[in-house]
């Protein structure tokens, strides 16, 4: 598998780390740490996930340029579709 | 005698004799043999014995193909199981022995089993040894490994070296013969950058047997060519074996398996990752057989086999041959057959016409139109050929039978991708549809078996593939082409019910007959996954490439369905069976896993330090001095002088991440569960960092070294996944942030001075600076200088003694420590190792990796109070949650053994009640345990349900690895006194 990182062009898998499903932003709060729905917000971001039969966005790491990557890849023929850096900009 | 050399025929080199042995016995033949070409020209024709029944076994194939020939190469370590001999390359010396026979080929004691045949009928491992369960270990295996073996490794360390290597290129061509070689020069001569892999040690492929002189020098020519042009790299004897997603392959080079033993410095074989942009696959076809009974006799052969041993080794395979066909291709056998002066008996053709060009053929010998061979004869050796017409049946004398039934494009690589073949009527083979992956099948490998046709569609789909990658290209001019036929119908064996075919062989490697398909098909085992493990067919090393397509003829048959609604089983990696050696390549022995010493290593090894692996770390564990019998001696000396004086260790390991901008404080307030912004400029505060779920995921020391500069200490086994979190935390979740991190782990060497005297001895140590409560406090960190050399000084303690720790630049680490112990030296110092440190730590009831191990949560190791909860940071959320607070979770606690003769281990139970040890009087277990020199006793840190609230309470001790039963004290932690000065893992 090839990943073509944003700053390095096209690289081989073993220098990347996956971490999972990258379609879900962490939940934003204001104050109330401990009410249920900051609980069921964070229960949500934390374990429910999409799994999809298809296009499907995920966090990878590229370690040679410590770059934190979104890959949209499609899960049935391992095409990529969009490589682009985590947090957006031209700034790793 | 059967076999023979034709005086005349092949690309052998005449004037290069080599001998050889098989089974003891010497032969000889001529480079450019292969180990079965040259056995064939010496009349040997016994070659195996198969795997359960142990019936005798020739030549079937020539190439990866083969199924019978599988041999034992070589002697001692460099002894090789389960070779073919089809594809292993003569060299001189070349020692072989036969496989699976006992005593001998010849005279095989468990040829018996073929009387068994009905014990070991498809399905007899999961069905015939089922019953008793004891019988199975002691009698089935043993019985069924000593019948039924393959070839048997050396057992000794390998001597050769092995490699890998990457290359990269636009086109990649696997596969030199016809098609392969036209593709690849139509891409060489654009300027792309072409590789070009070749299973066999010459290029050509089926030209090397089909083509006559004017073609060989054609194929001689194109070969030069294209090693000579600078943008292709020619791989010969490279066999790519495996396919990957995005155009990555993983080839084996077969570097040096043609010499006995390989050259100096050069390696056996060589491991290819290629990564190519687009691929043509040039990988031909592989023929069927005509299944028929007696079919596994030695001298029945598949017909295209026949012709490369005549035609490419002048190896003839017999005298008086029978050829059965359902293609074209099987009559250019006949007359390869005819030309090199063997008596052709008669050709049995299912179709009444003779093939456009075969005329001759058929004026020189006896065609039998629809005929059918319905059995065969002869003990080790096929000496008659039964036949059936019409409704006449009749004996043949023969001793060669060529068979040649269809072929079967070679597109296991795109298998590999996942990509399911279709059944194609037209050539009665399973094919891909279209190219898929970047990989185009072209030539015989995408089902066109005429030459002009094949080598057309294989320009015209490089011509494509070339424009796709912005090469312009034109194509090469074709030379004259014979004019050969290439039609075929599809002829497979159609058993009934009644005449199951119980000697119609299909894989002959596993013994698996027609009958057993038929057995699968009555016990429901009919979709070709199942038949294919209900029957082990295809299972052995020719992967069923004569047999696969054969037996799912026979269920679709029995089934009444067509063929394309059968499917095919999908082809996996490897292609062909590969070296373990040259998978593991380079990484062996001692060059596994790469070693990491650290800046103090040769201090410490000069102090005969016993080191321990961290990792990939080499971290000294203890340090023995003369006199002292065995670890614990040592580890109870190094603990007390440091408690009673002083120590100095390496902490080196640490990561050590400087964050730092004007956001730095509020980014790691959101890392850290604690709040790392209130430390102060020139002070160390403890972090806790946990995972986004409220697990624990690390913790350790955190400095600030001015208002917007912060120094991380991350645990040593933790150090690539913290980073990558931090990492994480700063580019995905809070981008917003101003700060940069920077892994500064492996500049800084960093030792730990513990004890009453380490003050004493800092302050000898360094230049002008006076340690003492007020210049150094616990938890500061100060810049001072040695000899003018600039070091960092912590007051972080992790013994519980009044401690120091000691940064400078790594070039300097083992000088400074050599140092410290000089100066110690009037204190009384001593080194320590990993081993007093974790008793120390024990003792002071410090969390590490045995309970930070991703189970465990602040609350649970008492640490709860750290927290700060007054901000959102990763894991604030859900930390919280009511299951994790709860009270009877296991949480750390401290044990002592009621009788001090008894010793606490890791990994032992504490039981809460007498009687059975079961699970529901289980309480937890110990985590971490050590003797302390300093109690006199054994201690451990374990994890024990509701465990602060049972302090004082007896538990018992059980540990059913070891056998030990005792009771013990939960007691509070720390086990001694805690001094200033704060914890650093
Ligand atoms: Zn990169």
């Amino acid at each position: 598998m090839r990943i073509t990182c944003p700053t390095c062009g096209s690289r081989d898998l073993h220098e990347f780390h996956v971490l999972g499903e990258a379609e879900q932003a962490r939940p934003r709060l204001s104050g109330d740490f401990d009410s249920a729905a900051a609980r069921a917000a964070f229960t949500d971001y934390v374990y429910a996930r999409r799994n999809p039969a298809g296009p499907h966005d995920e966090y990878w790491y590229h370690g040679p340029c410590d770059t934190w990557l979104v890959v949209r890849r499609d899960t049935r023929s391992h095409e990529v579709h969009d490589v682009r850096a985590a947090r957006g900009g031209d700034r790793p | 005698m059967t076999g023979f050399r034709h005086p005349s025929k092949g690309l052998i080199d005449r004037d290069k004799p080599l001998s050889f042995t098989f089974d003891g016995k010497s032969y000889s033949g001529f480079a450019g043999d292969t180990l079965a070409s040259a056995l064939i020209a010496s009349g040997v024709r016994l070659v195996g014995r198969s795997f359960k029944y142990h019936r005798p076994r020739g030549f079937l194939g020539a190439g990866h193909d083969e199924p019978n020939g599988l041999v034992e190469l070589r002697e001692g370590a460099r002894r090789e199981p389960n070779v073919k001999a089809t594809v292993a390359e003569l060299h001189d010396g070349l020692i072989a022995r036969s496989q699976n026979r006992w005593p001998s080929l010849d005279f095989d004691l468990l040829a018996v089993n073929g009387l068994l045949k009905p014990v070991f009928a498809a399905g007899f491992y999961y069905k015939t040894f089922m019953w008793p369960a004891s019988f199975w270990e002691k009698l089935y295996e043993p019985m069924i490994r000593r019948a039924a073996g393959m070839g048997a490794a050396s057992g000794l360390p390998d001597p050769d070296a092995y490699e890998q290597a990457s290359a990269h290129c636009d086109l990649l061509v696997v596969g030199a013969g016809p098609a392969g070689l036209t593709a690849a020069l139509t891409a060489a001569r654009s300027g792309a950058r072409v590789i070009l892999a070749e299973d066999d040690f010459r290029l050509g492929g089926r030209w090397l047997a089909d083509g006559g002189e004017e073609l060989q020098a054609l194929v001689a020519g194109w070969a030069n060519e294209l090693t000579a042009l600078p943008n292709v790299t020619v791989l010969s004897r490279t066999t790519v074996a495996a396919a990957f997603d995005h155009g990555t392959f993983l080839a084996i080079e077969r570097v040096a398996d043609h010499h006995a033993v390989p050259g100096p410095h050069q390696v056996r074989q060589r491991r290819w990752t290629l990564t190519a942009r687009r691929v043509l696959l040039a990988t031909g076809a592989g023929e069927r057989s005509v299944l028929c009974p007696g079919n596994d006799r030695p001298g029945v052969m598949l017909a295209s086999a026949v012709r490369s041993y005549v035609n490419r080794f002048g190896a003839v395979p017999g005298r008086k041959a029978v050829v059965h066909t359902a293609t074209d291709d099987g009559w250019q056998t006949a007359e390869s057959l005819l030309a090199a002066g063997v008596e052709l008996v008669a050709v049995l053709d299912p179709r009444n016409e003779v093939p456009a060009g075969m005329e001759g053929v058929a004026r020189r010998t006896r065609v039998i139109s629809g005929g059918a061979v319905i059995g065969t004869r002869g003990g080790k050796s096929l000496s008659a050929v039964g036949i059936r017409h019409g409704r006449a049946s009749e004996w043949l004398d023969a001793d060669l039978l060529c068979l040649s039934g269809g072929f079967n494009p070679a597109i296991q690589l795109m298998g590999h991708l996942g990509r399911r073949p279709v059944w194609s009527e037209a050539i009665a083979g399973f094919v891909m549809p279209e190219p898929a992956g970047g990989i185009r099948p072209i030539g015989a490998a995408a089902g066109i078996y005429g030459l002009r046709e094949g080598l057309e569609q294989a320009i015209a789909g490089t011509l494509v593939d070339l424009a796709d990658l912005g090469f312009a290209a034109q194509a090469p001019a074709l030379p004259g082409l014979p004019d050969t036929p290439s039609g075929l119908v599809p002829l497979f064996w159609k058993p009934t019910l009644e005449d199951s075919g119980a000697k119609v062989f299909i894989d002959p490697q596993n013994d698996v007959c027609a009958s057993d398909v038929v057995l699968a098909h009555r016990e429901g085992y009919r979709s070709v996954e199942h038949l294919k493990r209900f029957t082990t067919l295809g299972m052995a090393t020719d992967q069923g490439r004569t047999a696969n397509v054969d037996a799912i003829a026979i269920m679709a048959h029995l089934e009444g369905r067509p063929m394309a609604e059968s499917g095919v089983t999908l082809a996996r990696p490897p292609v062909v069976p590969i070296a373990l050696g040259a998978v593991a390549g380079a990484r062996a022995g001692g060059h596994f896993r790469p070693v990491r010493k650290v800046p103090l290593h040769p201090w410490a090894e000069g102090l005969g330090a016993v080191f321990t692996d961290v990792g990939q770390w080499k971290r000294p564990q203890y340090f023995p001095r003369a006199g002292e019998s065995d670890w614990q001696v040592t580890v109870n000396r190094e603990v007390t002088t440091v408690r009673k004086a002083v120590g100095l260790t390496d902490v080196s390991t640490l990561g050590k991440f400087v964050v730092e901008g004007p956001d730095a404080g509020a980014y790691l307030d959101r890392v850290f569960a604690t709040r790392p912004s209130a430390i102060a400029v020139g002070s160390c505060g403890y972090g806790l960092m946990l995972r986004e779920d409220g697990f624990l995921k690390d913790d350790g020391m955190i400095a600030r070294l001015t208002e917007q500069s912060f120094l991380v200490f991350v645990s040593t086994v933790h150090v690539a996944d913290v980073w990558r979190h931090m990492q994480f935390c700063r580019q995905v979740l809070w981008p917003e942030l101003d700060l940069s991190l920077a892994d500064q782990s492996e500049r800084w060497a960093q030792m730990a001075l513990a004890g009453p005297k380490a003050e004493a001895v800092l302050t000898a140590l360094l230049d002008e600076f006076t340690v003492d409560a007020h210049s150094l406090p616990p938890q500061a960190v100060r810049e001072a200088t040695v000899g003018g050399v600039p070091v960092r000084l912590f007051g972080l303690s992790f013994s519980g003694e009044r401690a120091f720790e000691i940064a400078v630049a790594a070039r300097h680490g083992a000088a400074l420590a050599a140092r410290l112990m000089d100066v110690g030296a009037a204190h009384g110092i001593t080194a320590y190792g990993t081993e007093a440190m974790a008793v120390m730590r024990i003792e002071m009831g410090y969390a590490v990796g045995s309970e930070i191990n991703g189970q465990t949560t602040a609350h649970d190791l008492g640490m709860a109070g750290l927290m700060d909860l007054g901000k959102d940071h990763v894991g604030r959320v859900l930390s919280q949650r009511d299951e994790l607070m709860r009270a009877d979770r296991p949480r750390l606690v401290g044990l002592i053994p009621v009788d001090p003769a008894n010793r606490l281990r890791g990994g032992a139970h504490v039981l809460g009640r007498d009687g059975p040890a079961t699970v529901d009087a289980d309480l937890g277990w110990i985590t971490s345990a050590a003797w302390s020199p300093t109690l006199g006793t054994s201690i451990a840190l374990a994890m024990v349900k509701g465990g602060p609230d049972r302090l004082g309470d007896t538990v018992r001790i059980w540990d059913g690895m070891r056998g030990t039963d005792f009771p013990a004290r939960i007691v509070s932690l720390p086990f001694i006194g805690r001094a200033e000065g704060g914890k650093d893992a």
